[in-house]
């Protein structure tokens, strides 16, 4: 390591190509990477999934198991090769040169060891530390990463940790040994938004700290915007440009990204007059990509007999910062040309009352103890619910885990029965009526759109089989060739081909199998639909055009549209009027505008700040929620946003602490559960604001 | 005639064989030119295991297929002269030989294990599929509604699964009990199932035309209740629903004592789907319970239930076995293997063909399904 | 914890009382009585002298009645016939009617007598069980480490060559029940006409007729390799296969996991990896289905102890159940169930122990 010139680059990726084995064919997974990552730069990874991001980092931890093998290449690791060196010399570097940090922070440690045993393995096993010591180190570095009490952290079982909290020990335990490079494969895709923003700060903070070069690995432009210096973008096992962030945000020079930011909902989007622009097509599969560029088939630029004819290398961009592309039309392209807006459409007015909820209440009797037996304990998993829904209206439920939102979901569609409160849905009540009771027509006219693409369709039952048995169930169409006729035009309706009919599930893309969710969702003529994060399971691309069709048919059907998300962008983007949770309570209910703008209340507030906006001219105030949510089961006293507000000292008295706080309605029917004077809120600043052009 | 040396007798033996080994080989070239077409079943063409389980399994359902062919002698007839022939001694007056020897009552060897094959695969499989419809009816409901219905059946399942089985069998399995009618009522409990499991299923599926409804759930109706009086009370008038009183007491032990084990699993692995969306999409459109639990759960949790299908053939076989060597419930002429290794184990140190051939043969079979179930379950995964 | 481990005890009693209940019923079927009348009365007796014989030794009645009395938590029946003769259930040889007690049922520790060994059933049951004990013991030691090292070793390194040969093997094993195993094994070691006994013997390698004894009743006063070898082997067999199975389960699906990863990139050696970081959490289940195997052993020793005729506890079930000894097969089903509940209890909770998700939540 002396002969090390720490002004080279620290990680040099060429020509890396990477293929998995299996027992029919050869399974290219990337092709031709280069890239370099400097000393203490932070090196961003985007694309969607299977572009193979992940593949390249685990080729630099030379660890892509029995089938993966690098074909063709060399990773250059402080100039040593990655690629040549035994398994042996791979252990001296794992780990104690080189970390690696996961997705799930959960599955990453040991369930059967203790936090402090499995951080001072690391210094033990690379610095041969005595384990007293390495539990010394073990407990500074857990003051490092800011977690309260360390030496309980140090004895205790990750299981008894929160997901960010474990989190904060997986990166603890990357940074035992003081790696030189560190790797960070989506950390905060399993945590809520409000914690992933003390992750992504923590990172932050913390490779400055120690000078620590990262290489990171997201889906998501917004957090690459937030942590790295510079970013390479992949598609389809190549990556197609890279540069440093600024350039790539806002002079891009290849089509995909250009279509993967037009894709994505920014602030300034919306859904009737700047509708987002859906990339066409789908994602090649690894042995179906075509000729020439990866891209190709999907490009608006593709010009038949150039851009499919042979491979095509990174292009330098010259004058900009080492940005290359590889497209061989960058220079014929005009870049400054806007976007072809998308067909414009006039907003529907708000029709009729459709549905009301009126204080509504849901409790549950859980038994704590952990053998079953001891007290029974009530969860209060939604308080005083209560809003209205019309025809024509997106209605956005915005919280994080343990909000309530699903519970709420459950009790509108029956399949529990309100505590207490009254549900009113096209004039009936139906808040203690179970879906068994309920008539086909009621059963029909309310369905809901299902989160994850996996597990909506029954994976043993063609797609055509699922609809019509939707339709049979709701009683539509006279006989089966009927239902089978209706069964079509519902395809075409989702814009899906009439053969997708005799297909099974697993044949089907993520994307595709929403369409056919929403497909059966709207079998009998729904009129009012809940979609619980119908797209936040979906590449940013796809969910683009998802989410286009579900506005199309509200808008052709005259829906009630709930949309139940985390994703405050998207939020912004399609509903009209957006509805806060917090631990069961709404505590901001408002027209969309009202809610994006201040006055806010403390937890929306810091909830559009942890939002990362792929923008650069978005400059956003930085408010980071100390710990994490509390659990459903033991909520605070008084206020339940007490424990992480930053704006508790203003409340005279410790009101937060003891009484929950009234709704205080606004002007323009405004509702803000909190203590905070009316004074105090009128002076809050926005979170988010837009630099000029 | 010259007693045969072993090349000769097994050369004879594949002789005899030869319906087996025509059926295999068509059976296999099928299979293997179809496989891409053949979904789960093509794909145990792929691994090896699976491969070797399934013509091995396959060998011995042939062999019971074509029992009458390949038999030289009758499996009961006695010969004298040829008690505890060693294998391969010629039959005075024909121009036969016991292949594999002669018992200690002079029967032959060979006839007697493969007509053994054909009654140990007529009985495990069946009371396999019986146990299978108990175990899937009660675990299905116990999984997917929980609470005190759960707890009670688990309560009950877990009764009959404390016993040690062999224990089970000496209480269930008597010239007394059978008197008493317990194994009567244990069959008219049991046989219920299937005729419900069946009706049920084509009702939740068909209940919104209810003409077609009518139609499919009385022809099984009538078809299952007659079988199910033939079977359980042995009162079909036609008599083609018939089952020996023996015969029924084993087989109604044997279910008892497999459809617990199906219930926990199936349990188990309805707890774990009925969290799915597809779940919760088939409640939010006011499916019925039974539907959800037939049409969206069931057929997701195929993968583990066929595996543990052909592995419990194999357990009960080995049951099946256990009973036939403690010589309870079969009668003494019976060739099927266990009883058959009973009879052997006596002179075993001085003659051991009569216990070591049966032996092996339902140690093969045994290994095939195992094989079978492995190579399903490596494939199934793979997915 | 404690309040777990209150509910877990309570379930396994109100198991072993219905299960005990059932038994009773079964064993003390009418033609069983009728049976046992006739052999302890005469062959020749009338129909009405046998319901009269049965009514006379206290099995008539309500099958709960009597069952209770059997429990010892009803009174025990007294009878005082024609002759002026008072017989009772508590009263025997050494007791008189007057100075017997009221109850006398297993609570009392009272469990009949057997009627094919004459002697006290608690006396027979605790002889062979020890006897059976032995061999149990001897089983476990030889099967436990052998089938967690196959399944470790196999389970560590899937699709290997290591890892074909040994579930080759274990599975060979598990389709292999005792009943031909023990054939297989005593043909080849034991047997003085084939295997490699005659071949030992004709080189002057041994000096019996056989390597091993094909009976293990001489274990019953001396255990020694050559008479318990081979039932040993017998039982163990079939269960190292399934163990063996189970374990390379587990196994493969803990090194699948994310964070042996995690310890893998962490620079964790190989052989760290498994022992440190899999092993642990890998063991949980087998340790399960080691206690949940007891049923099934006790299956292979009632068939080893026919097969090697050795006169422990499985063989005294099948002598009971014979000869329709109904104190002794009652007693003899009361431990096997009692033996597996308490495996079943052993099991939970260890489960729960072993698994520190579970212990603290």
């Amino acid at each position: 390591m002396t002969d090390w010139d720490p002004s080279k680059p620290i990680l040099e990726i060429e020509n890396l190509s990477i293929s998995f084995f299996t027992r029919l064919r050869e399974i290219p997974a990337v092709m031709d990477f280069s890239c370099t990552v400097m000393p203490g730069e932070s090196m961003g990874l985007v694309g969607e999934s299977g572009c193979g991001k992940s593949t390249v980092a685990l080729a630099v931890m030379r660890d892509l198991g029995k089938n993966g093998r690098i074909t063709g290449g060399s990773i250059k690791f402080k100039g040593r090769d990655l690629t040549h060196m035994t398994e042996d010399e791979l252990r001296h570097i794992r780990g104690s040169e080189i970390a690696m940090i996961y997705q799930e922070p959960m599955a990453s440690l040991n369930p059967a060891m203790r936090v402090g045993d499995q951080l001072a393995e690391v210094p033990m096993i690379h610095q041969a530390m005595a384990r007293a010591d390495a539990l010394k180190l073990a407990r500074q570095i857990i003051a490092d990463v800011r977690l309260p009490d360390p030496d309980r952290i140090l004895r205790a079982y990750p299981h008894q940790l929160s997901g960010g909290q474990q989190q904060r020990i997986v990166i603890a335990m990357a940074l035992m040994a003081k790696p030189a490079l560190l790797i960070l494969d989506e950390p905060t895709t399993a945590l809520d938004v409000t914690v992933e923003a003390g992750i992504v700060d923590l990172v932050k903070d913390l490779g400055s700290k120690y000078g620590t070069s990262m290489l990171f690995i997201s889906h998501n432009l917004g957090l690459i915007l937030d942590v790295c210096d510079r970013l390479c973008v992949m598609y389809s096992g190549e990556a197609v440009e890279t540069g440093n962030v600024t350039q790539v945000f806002d002079k891009m020079r290849h089509p995909y990204t250009q279509a993967l930011f037009r894709s994505i909902p920014l602030p300034g989007a919306d859904k009737n007059t700047h509708p987002l622009i859906a990339i066409p097509g789908n994602f090649p599969l690894p042995h179906e990509r075509p000729t020439g560029c990866n891209f190709g088939p999907r490009c608006d630029y593709f010009l038949d007999g150039t851009c499919n004819t042979g491979d095509i290398p990174m292009d330098p961009v010259p004058t900009h910062d080492r940005h290359a592309t590889r497209c061989l039309r960058w220079k014929d392209i005009d870049w400054d040309a806007p976007a072809k807006v998308g067909k414009v459409t006039e907003k529907l007015p708000r029709g009729r009352l459709v549905l009301k909820m009126d204080d509504l209440k849901k409790y549950y009797a859980v038994s704590s103890g952990a053998f079953g037996g001891g007290a029974e304990k009530v969860v209060k998993a939604n308080e005083s619910l209560s809003f209205e829904a019309h025809e024509n209206e997106t209605l956005a439920i915005v919280g994080e885990s343990g909000c309530g939102k699903s519970t709420f979901a459950k009790v509108l569609m029956g399949l529990e029965t309100a505590t207490s409160g009254q549900i009113m849905l096209f004039d009936e009540n139906v808040q203690d009526t179970p879906i068994q009771a309920r008539n086909t027509d009621t059963v029909s006219k309310l369905q809901m759109v299902f989160q994850n693409p996996f597990d909506t369709l029954n994976p043993s039952m063609t797609v055509g089989r699922q609809i019509i048995r939707a339709l049979e169930i709701f009683q539509k169409g006279t006989d089966d060739a009927d239902r089978v006729e209706r069964m079509l035009v519902l395809l075409d309706m989702v814009k899906l081909p009439r053969a997708f009919a005799d297909r099974m599930p697993r044949q089907l893309s993520g994307g595709q199998k929403q369409r056919v969710g929403i497909a059966r969702a709207f079998a009998g003529g729904a009129k009012v639909v809940v979609a619980d994060e119908p797209v936040s399971a979906l590449d940013v691309s796809v969910q683009a055009a998802v989410t286009d069709l579900l506005m199309d048919i509200q808008r052709e059907n005259h829906t009630t549209l709930l949309f139940i998300s985390h994703d405050l962008s998207i939020v912004r983007y399609l509903s009209d009027r957006v509805m806060v949770m917090y631990l069961g309570h709404v505590v901001e209910l408002g027209t969309t505008d009202q809610v994006f703008a201040p006055p806010y209340h403390p937890y929306t507030e810091a909830l559009l700040s942890a939002v990362p906006i792929a923008d650069t001219r978005v400059k956003k105030r930085r408010i980071v929620l100390e710990g994490d949510i509390p659990s459903a089961m033991n909520p605070p006293p008084g206020c339940p946003f007490q424990t992480r507000c930053r704006w508790k000292t203003q409340v005279p008295g410790g009101l937060c602490d003891t009484v929950l706080p009234p709704v205080q309605v606004l002007a323009g029917g405004h509702q803000i559960k909190c203590h905070l004077s009316a004074e105090a809120l009128a002076g809050m600043e926005p979170v988010i604001t837009i630099a000029a052009e | 005639m010259e007693p045969l040396s072993w090349p000769m007798i097994f050369a004879k033996m594949a002789v005899q064989f030869w319906p087996v080994w025509t059926a295999l080989v068509v059976t296999v070239a099928l299979s293997l030119h179809f496989r891409r077409r053949l979904g789960l079943y093509g794909k145990l063409f792929d691994s090896t295991v699976g491969m070797i389980g399934f013509v091995i399994v396959m060998f011995w359902v042939f062999t019971a297929i074509f029992a009458d062919v390949i038999i030289t002698f009758n499996p009961l007839g006695q010969l004298s002269g040829l008690k505890n022939a060693l294998p391969g001694t010629p039959v005075p007056g024909s121009d036969q030989w016991y292949l594999l020897g002669g018992d200690h009552l002079a029967r032959d060897v060979f006839s007697r294990v493969v007509m053994g094959a054909r009654r140990v695969l007529t009985i495990a499989p069946a009371a396999t599929v019986i146990a299978f419809m108990v175990g899937i009816t009660l675990g299905l409901p116990a999984g997917y509604f929980g609470g005190k219905l759960d707890t009670g059946l688990s309560f009950i399942a877990n009764l009959v699964l404390a016993f040690p089985v062999i224990l089970l069998f000496y209480l269930l399995v008597t010239p007394e009990i059978r008197s008493t009618g317990v194994p009567i009522a244990l069959a008219a409990v049991l046989f219920l199932f299937p005729v419900i499991f069946v009706s049920v299923l084509l009702n939740s599926r068909y209940f919104t035309t209810p003409s077609k409804r009518n139609l499919y759930v009385g022809v099984s109706l009538a078809i299952g209740l007659w079988a199910y009086s033939g079977l359980a009370f042995n009162a079909d008038p036609t008599g083609i629903w018939a089952m020996d009183p023996n015969l029924l007491n084993v087989f109604v032990s044997v279910v008892f004592v497999n459809a617990p084990t199906v219930f926990r699993i199936v349990r188990g692995i309805v707890m774990d789907l009925k969290s799915r969306d597809y779940v919760a999409a088939g409640q939010t459109r006011g499916e019925g319970a039974w539907y959800i639990m037939l049409w969206e759960i069931l057929p997701n949790a195929r993968g583990p239930l066929i595996v543990d299908f052909c592995l419990r053939i194999g357990y009960t076989t080995i049951l099946l076995g256990t009973l036939g060597f403690f010589g309870l419930g079969v009668s003494p002429e019976s060739p099927d293997w266990g009883s058959t290794i009973d009879d052997g184990r006596r002179l075993l140190s001085i003659y051991p063909h009569p216990a070591v051939v049966p032996a092996l043969a339902l140690m093969s079979l045994v290994l095939g399904l195992n094989l079978l179930a492995d190579g399903l379950r490596e494939e199934s995964m793979r997915d | 914890m404690l309040p777990f481990l209150l509910r877990r005890v309570g379930v396994m009693i109100l198991t072993a009382l219905t299960l005990s209940f059932v038994v009773f019923s079964l064993t003390n079927l009418a033609p069983n009585l009728e049976k046992l009348a006739r052999t302890e009365g005469s062959v020749r007796m009338t129909d009405d002298a046998v319901l009269s014989w049965i009514e006379n030794n206290g099995h008539g009645g309500l099958m709960v009645t009597r069952y209770g009395q059997w429990l010892g938590v009803v009174p025990g029946w007294v009878r005082t016939d024609d002759r002026g003769v008072t017989r009772g259930r508590c009263i025997t040889r050494d007791v008189t009617a007057e100075a017997a007690p009221r109850y006398c049922g297993i609570l009392q520790g009272d469990w009949g007598t057997s009627t094919v060994f004459r002697e006290p059933v608690s006396k027979t049951i605790a002889d062979k069980l020890g006897a059976t004990g032995w061999l149990m013991m001897w089983v476990m030691l030889v099967m436990v480490p052998v089938s967690l090292i196959i399944g470790v070793l196999s389970g560590m390194r899937e699709g290997s060559r290591t890892d074909r040969v040994l579930s080759t093997f274990a599975i060979a094993t598990t389709a292999t029940p005792e009943y031909v195993s023990g054939v297989i094994l005593v043909v080849i070691f034991a047997s003085a006409t084939t295997g490699i006994s005659p071949l030992l013997a004709e080189w002057g390698w041994i000096s019996g007729r056989t390597l091993f004894l094909g009976t293990a009743t001489s274990a019953t006063d001396k255990i020694t390799f050559w008479n318990f070898a081979l039932p040993v082997m017998t039982i163990a067999l079939y269960g190292i296969g399934y163990i063996a199975r189970m374990t390379r389960a587990s196994m493969t699906e803990v090194m699948t996991q994310q964070y042996i990863r995690t310890a893998r990139l962490k620079g964790v050696a190989f052989h760290q990896v498994i022992l440190k970081h899999a092993l642990r959490n890998a063991l949980i289940a087998p340790f399960t289905v080691i206690m949940l195997q007891f049923p099934w052993l006790l299956n292979g020793v009632v068939i080893v102890e026919t097969l090697f005729n050795y006169k422990g506890f499985g063989w005294t079930l099948v002598q009971a159940a014979g000869n329709n000894d109904i104190q002794l097969l009652l007693a003899c089903s009361v431990v096997a169930v009692f033996v597996v509940l308490v495996t079943q209890l052993i099991s939970d909770v260890g489960y729960v122990f072993l698994n520190p998700r579970i212990r603290l939540s």
